[in-house]
């Protein structure tokens, strides 16, 4: 039943010009960034040859492009959860679900996994690009897939916090906003410096680039896989907490 | 000169009174208990109980905001009541949401459809919800499409269909696993005359071997579908019946007659058991009497007596509309 409901978020995400554009606009401005960033890497070649230990393709090209990408999603993923449950709250299409014989998790996850497959085929187009330079230069594939899985978990972490708030409101367009601004607000939390250690070191585990920015290095931690399955995990059950609640309250 | 003497449909009480006999005997398929719910400081549903059982198609009657669309919410699981029980099938549906669940059809009054959604779509994605595999669901699609008049519209988009096409998806969406409990909340909305006469030609077939729950706020829909009504005020339950009871309410309290030679009002008001006169003009008139009285005898005599000429005369009902007036805004609770 999880996948039914997988299948129909699916099939409404490709039914809807929205998702077609927002793919087209990702992949049309990472196209840029990409051919701006080989042409960098052509003109630094010749220097790069002079020095040991030098960074690769990957490092130059496929990292600093999965980074604007993750601030793409930062942009986009809200646009696309802000109507995963606040458009069928609207539309009254809610109480299908709840009176048919599924549970809150079964619908939370149904609805999940049908952005998340969504949001992996545009994260593989993306991917597609850096592989293209395998044909011609020495790829990372370790690099490369630390990167990748960074952006999924990243992608996975957007659409869980922007799931939950849509369980909020049955206008999308507020959805999308709150989304944005606490993502926006975890992305940025580790800029404020308040001299005292603990503190610091609190709000830089808390902030979401910092993790990412490892996986980009190629450095593999538990740590930060664990960061970004918590911060999904959380934001699912409140989700789930917050849909059964809605039958005491509504 | 044509006489017409009406007095009333009581000869259906019997027949009425002889099915929901049977009826009784029929497994019970909802039961709910003192069930109470509130949104805030307004008590919108206040300790009702109420039992459904197989072949009873029971009218949900009531004014806006009387509780009724709350109570069907509850009872398809949709909203969590304060307090009681509710029994569906034999499950509670608190304690086995899922075996409750799936023995019930729901029908909100806005019928929960994806517009970008094509009518196949929908029906199949709603079996699928309903545990339904892959062979199952075509056949209920099938069944369910031909039950409701959907077969040649299965390729259509539903943001396209008119309201009434709508409502029908919304009805074959809940028939499609088969539940024994229908719960439709005001299933002939928006529909014209003629899908009207269908769709509750259809609801009187389902109610056969089923238990449907309607509301409605039309009397008519309750005389021509159902085999018991629940009237329902301010959250509580002020009526339970069959219809025919219902109908034993309608004692006639007024009489119409029509005279082409018409006394003074104030003779007429002198006949035994007239309380008041209404001049209809054009020598009609309404005679108001007491409740039980028969005076139609009394004036008869009087016109053929004294040369009224009478062409017309009509016992009013009190009609079923009286009666949910009554009870809706009356104040003493039946």
């Amino acid at each position: 039943m999880i996948f039914a409901i997988t299948a129909r978020e699916l099939r409404g995400f490709f039914l809807s010009p929205l998702a077609w554009t927002l793919l087209a606009v990702v992949q049309g401005l990472l196209a840029w960034i990409f051919l701006v960033l080989v042409d960098d890497f052509r003109d630094l070649q010749g220097r790069l040859a002079a020095l040991d230990n030098a960074p690769g393709v990957t490092d130059l090209v496929a990292a600093p492009l999965f980074r604007v990408a993750a601030w793409m999603l930062l942009l986009l993923v809200p646009l696309l959860t802000m109507r995963l449950l606040s458009e069928e709250r609207r539309t009254g299409t809610l109480d299908l679900l709840l009176s048919a014989p599924v549970g809150s998790v079964a619908i939370v996850l149904g609805k999940y996994l049908g952005a998340m497959l969504f949001l992996s085929s545009m994260i593989a187009l993306i991917a597609l690009m850096p592989l293209t330079l395998a044909i011609g230069a020495p790829l990372d594939f370790g690099k490369l897939l630390a990167g990748l899985l960074g952006l999924i978990l990243l992608a996975g972490s957007f659409t869980a916090a922007g799931l939950y708030l849509s369980v909020h409101t049955t206008q999308p367009v507020l959805a999308a906003v709150a989304s944005f601004g606490l993502l926006l607000l975890l992305w940025i939390v580790d800029a404020a410096g308040t001299g005292h250690k603990t503190a610091d070191s609190l709000f830089a585990y808390l902030s979401l680039p910092r993790h990412y920015d490892a996986l980009l290095l190629g450095l593999f931690n538990s740590a930060d896989v664990i960061y970004y399955l918590l911060f999904i995990a959380v934001f699912l059950g409140l989700t789930i907490r917050r849909l059964d609640d809605m039958r005491l309250r509504a | 000169m044509t006489v017409r003497v009406n007095f009333g449909d009581y000869d259906t009480a019997p027949h009425r009174r002889m099915l929901v006999e049977n009826v009784m005997k029929g497994e019970v398929l909802v039961q709910v208990e003192r069930l109470t719910r509130s949104y805030g400081d307004i008590r919108a549903v206040d300790e009702i109980s109420f039992t459904l059982r197989k072949g009873q198609v029971l009218g949900f009657l009531g004014l806006n905001g009387a509780g009724k669309s709350t109570t069907m919410r509850m009872l398809a699981g949709v909203l969590a009541p304060d307090a009681g029980r509710i029994t569906i099938n034999g499950a509670d549906l608190l304690d086995q949401p899922r075996q409750a669940k799936q023995a019930i059809g729901y029908l909100p009054d806005q019928p929960p459809l994806y517009r970008e959604l094509t009518v196949d779509e929908q029906l199949h994605y709603s079996a699928r919800l309903h545990g339904l595999d892959r062979t199952a669901c075509r056949q209920a699609l099938l069944r369910a499409k031909a039950h409701c008049g959907l077969v040649d519209i299965g390729r259509r988009l539903i943001g396209n269909l008119s309201k009434g096409y709508r409502q029908r998806v919304g009805l074959a969406q809940a028939l499609l696993h088969d539940p024994p409990v229908l719960v439709l909340d005001e299933p002939t909305v928006g529909l014209d005359p003629m899908q009207l006469r269908e769709m509750r030609e259809l609801i009187r077939m389902l109610g056969r071997d089923r238990g449907v729950i309607l509301s409605t706020h039309l009397l008519p829909e309750v005389q021509a579908t159902c085999t018991h009504a629940q009237i329902m005020r301010a959250g509580r339950l002020v009526f339970f019946g069959d219809l025919a009871d219902l109908e034993q309410r309608r004692c006639s309290t007024h009489l119409r007659i029509g005279l082409n030679a018409p006394p003074p009002a104030a003779s007429l008001a002198q006949l035994p058991g007239i309380v008041r006169v209404e001049e209809l003009g054009r020598g009609r008139f309404r005679l108001h009497h007491v409740p039980g009285a028969a005076p139609h005898q009394a004036v008869l005599e009087r016109a053929c007596a004294d040369g009224w000429d009478l062409w017309e005369i009509t016992p009013e009902h009190a009609g079923l509309e009286q009666i949910f007036v009554d009870l809706t805004l009356g104040e003493a609770p039946v």
